[in-house]
């Protein structure tokens, strides 16, 4: 082979590589994304239940209701809108009313959210970032003290 | 006083690395010897004085002196002296002054092991350093102090996240930015090239031990911070697609793949331009992980702080150092020597298509990692891109990258044959196809497990394949092995255990399609069935350490009657910061292990738990850790040896002048 072929082969390899590669990205993110909403975003948007997602807020003071050794329902609220929750397992060390928490689930049909993961915050100065902002939006952030 | 005199010396560091960083430089413009050879005392001297610095933040802590904010927030007095120590590194103004202080170490140590380097390559590759180093001094001087006073001064300090108050903190990021900031030298190295326009395979036996111990470091540093997530979050999980681990991850993948093309380059001199590409790209990416992670655009366990004044900076730098680079690189590849052509299938072949796959993989994880920011950037949505997305992705490209890996190994340089490849790994397929058999008898499900499980066998094999057959190769005396083995190159012994070390880490990750987990409330001296072993819990009793009170379960485990040990997974609860942490309970069977994490406890006594069986996991470690074993052996080579290469060249040097 002359140079130029083998350099052309290896440029059409790369590109079927990167090709392949993007394909792969594009079919993966459009299957496996989860999109964040906060209760009031997500009682705009209306979506289909079964839908993966991802919900952030606040645990609404008085919400805990603990059925048996493991079941758990709970309210996120964002101040505007509320949302409830089940989620069957181990709540997080730092689950606290009151606190921010991000759930990971679905939307079941009768409007209520099904989590298969509960997420706290870190710290009591560290609020997932998610919840931060989506609380500046609703303006009920309090703001960092510093 | 003492910590003044801290905060001085880093003032003086500055000063002194910008000293670096011009000087040199105009000295190799002007080719004046004596303003080059600034370049070595100034880089000695910026390390002290980094050094010098360090000390003084560590004493702070060690004394407990809380009239500095960084102490008060950080530490206190009750706390472990070990976490004293490296609670030091555990806050982000700590943690910036070890990075830096690597960098230094990183400077000092090209200026010490290069005695017989040409003056003119030696003055760039620490200029560019110097500057690396003063643009870092002057991100902790200006944004990130950690000398910072109060006054009055508190009586106690705040104590340090009990999340890393852990042995691991030792470690990890020591490691950890030993590798990313290693590849800072391989960067200097690259820049230094393409401002002086030569680049030939001696620069590559230069680049290529720094690029190896950066990557050994780096391959322990994430092991160690996987192994230590394991066992301190409770999940039973030991990688998150978390993007701040994707960050490590990054410049690995990019380390990766130039320790194999420097190899191309060194043998064959071909792929130069690449390879310098991937030089610059190796350090960029941790420059981006750095940033992902300092800057406060993510949070997790690891930013510490979210301070956007902190993140303009760093973006600022990150955007002048990768920018210029390549824009260097875009003035100058064109005008650098074209490399060496070769035959597709050959050793150089394989080693091209191995590094088209993990460049692949590195793009797939930087999209991943980057998509999500830029999306909500962009739109406001806000999505996250979980392990689905990557082991969607990566697992398709991943899969035949292992497969090819001892194929590549048995290609001889030049120009190979495939079918005698081929059959010089007839055993590794055999052994590969028997595995896949077994595997699938005694698990089934799920599929992918027992697929990956069966190439990782192959790897293992065919990795080593290469080895045993040199030294076994038409044998007739025993004692010729021994002496066949002296002879085989380090480097190649070292190809072969980094490859089967590679296999040993895909087994363990293949198998946790395996495991067995199980969330259940507990009773008390009541068995609970978790994979083949039983679980019981003995009694549930408080505890005081030495700044927190826990209450642990003793668990005994049992298989078939037999007691094989106990465990004590913990909940602490961290007074001084009122929180609370999980502590894990962990024992290793064989290459399993048994691993218990508790939650609450209810009032008919019995307590929540989540009991994984986790079969071969230990071998996700034990299989970096060979990979790291062959990157030193690899080092020990004397052809790759630091400072050997540089004798060569000096040697070459000399040549040319006569």
């Amino acid at each position: 082979m002359t140079r130029k072929s083998k350099r052309l082969t290896l440029i059409v390899g790369a590109l079927a590589a990167l090709g392949v590669a993007a394909g792969l990205i594009l079919f993966a993110l459009r299957d496996n994304i989860v999109f964040f909403y906060t209760p009031s975003e997500l009682a705009k948007k209306n979506l289909a239940p079964g839908m993966r997602l991802r919900i952030g807020g606040l645990v609404k003071q008085g919400s805990v209701v603990k059925n048996g050794a493991q079941n758990v329902v709970f309210t996120i609220t964002d101040k505007t809108a509320d949302l409830a929750v089940s989620y069957t397992g181990i709540l997080p060390d730092l689950f606290r009313e009151a606190q921010g928490v991000v759930a990971d689930g679905v939307m079941l049909q009768d409007g209520t959210f099904k989590a298969d993961s509960v997420l706290a915050k870190h710290d009591e100065k560290y609020m997932p970032r998610d919840v931060a902002d989506a609380l500046k939006k609703q303006g009920v952030w309090q703001g960092e003290k510093k | 006083m003492i910590v003044e005199l801290g905060h001085f010396a880093l003032a003086l560091a500055l000063a002194l690395a910008f000293a670096q960083s011009v000087i040199p430089f105009i000295g190799a413009r002007l080719n004046d010897v004596a303003l080059m050879r600034v370049a070595r005392p100034s880089a000695i001297t910026q390390f002290l004085l980094v050094a010098l610095s360090y000390s003084a933040l560590t004493y702070a802590h060690i004394v407990s002196d809380f009239s500095v904010v960084n102490v008060i927030e950080n530490s206190h007095s009750m706390k472990p002296f070990i976490y004293k120590i490296s609670g030091v590194w555990g806050n982000h103004e700590g943690s910036m002054l070890l990075w830096v202080l690597v960098l230094a170490f990183c400077g000092a140590l090209v200026a010490l092991f290069s005695a017989t380097m040409s003056d003119k390559l030696r003055a760039d590759a620490l200029s560019v350093q110097g500057l690396i180093s003063a643009a870092f001094l002057l991100f902790i001087l200006l944004t990130s102090n950690p000398f910072a006073r109060l006054s009055p001064a508190p009586w106690e300090g705040r104590d340090l996240n009990p999340i890393l108050q852990d042995p691991g903190l030792a470690i990890h990021p020591p490691l950890l930015y030993f590798g990313y900031v290693g590849f800072s030298i391989v960067f200097s190295f690259a820049a230094a090239a393409l401002i002086s326009g030569r680049i030939d395979a001696a620069w590559a036996r230069v680049v290529r031990p720094w690029t190896l111990l950066a990557w050994i470091a780096l391959t322990l540093g994430i092991a160690m911070g996987s192994y230590w997530a394991y066992y301190t979050l409770g999940w039973g999980g030991f990688w998150f697609w978390d993007p701040v681990e994707n960050a490590s991850l990054m410049p690995w993948l990019a380390g990766t793949a130039l320790l194999h093309s420097a190899a191309v380059m060194e043998k064959r001199e071909a792929l130069k331009i690449w390879t310098l590409f991937l030089s610059i790209l190796a350090f960029s990416l941790s420059l981006l992980g750095t940033f992902l992670v300092r800057s406060g655009v993510l949070t997790s366990v690891h930013s510490f702080a979210s301070d956007p004044e902190r993140g303009v900076f760093i973006l600022a730098i990150l955007i002048f150092f990768i920018g210029g680079a390549l824009a260097l690189f875009a003035i100058r590849a064109g005008a650098l020597p074209v490399g060496g052509l070769f035959a597709p299938i050959s050793r150089e072949g394989a080693l091209v298509i191995n590094n088209l796959l993990l460049s692949v993989i590195c793009a797939t994880v930087v999209v991943g990692t980057l998509y999500p920011l830029a999306l909500e950037a962009m739109t406001g949505e806000k999505i996250s891109v979980g392990a689905p997305f990557f082991n969607g992705v990566l697992m398709p490209i991943a899969l035949p990258l292992a497969l090819l890996m001892p194929i590549g190994q048995m290609l001889p340089w030049k120009r190979g044959d495939l079918s005698a490849a081929l059959m010089r790994l007839q055993a590794a397929f055999l052994i590969g196809v028997m595995a896949l058999a077994v595997f699938f008898a005694s698990y089934g499900a799920p599929y992918l497990s027992v697929i990956t499980a069966s190439i990782a066998i192959y790897l293992i094999v065919g990795g080593l394949s290469d080895l045993f057959q040199r030294i076994t190769f038409r044998l007739n005396d025993q004692r010729a092995i021994l002496k066949r083995l002296s002879n085989v190159p380090l480097s190649a012994i070292g190809a072969s255990i980094a490859h089967a070390g590679v296999g040993v880490t895909l087994l363990g990750l293949a198998a946790t399609g395996w495991g067995v987990e199980s969330v259940i409330a507990m009773a008390p001296l009541k068995a609970y069935d978790v994979g083949p072993y039983q679980l019981m819990i003995e009694e549930i009793t408080p505890r005081q350490g030495p700044n927190y009170s826990e209450i642990y379960a003793q668990m005994s485990i049992h298989k078939q009657g037999v007691m094989l040990g106990r465990i004590e997974p913990a909940k602490r609860f961290y007074q001084t910061r009122k929180m609370a942490r999980s502590e894990a309970g962990i024992l290793t069977i064989g290459l399993g292990q048994i691993y218990a994490a508790i939650g609450e406890s209810h009032p008919d006594g019995t307590l929540d738990a989540r009991l994984y069986y986790k079969p071969l996991v230990t071998l996700i470690w034990i299989g970096a850790l060979i990979m790291a074993l062959g990157g030193a052996c690899s080092l020990a080579d004397r052809r790759l040896r630091i400072g050997v290469a540089r004798r060569s060249i000096a040697l070459r040097g000399r040549e040319a002048a006569t």
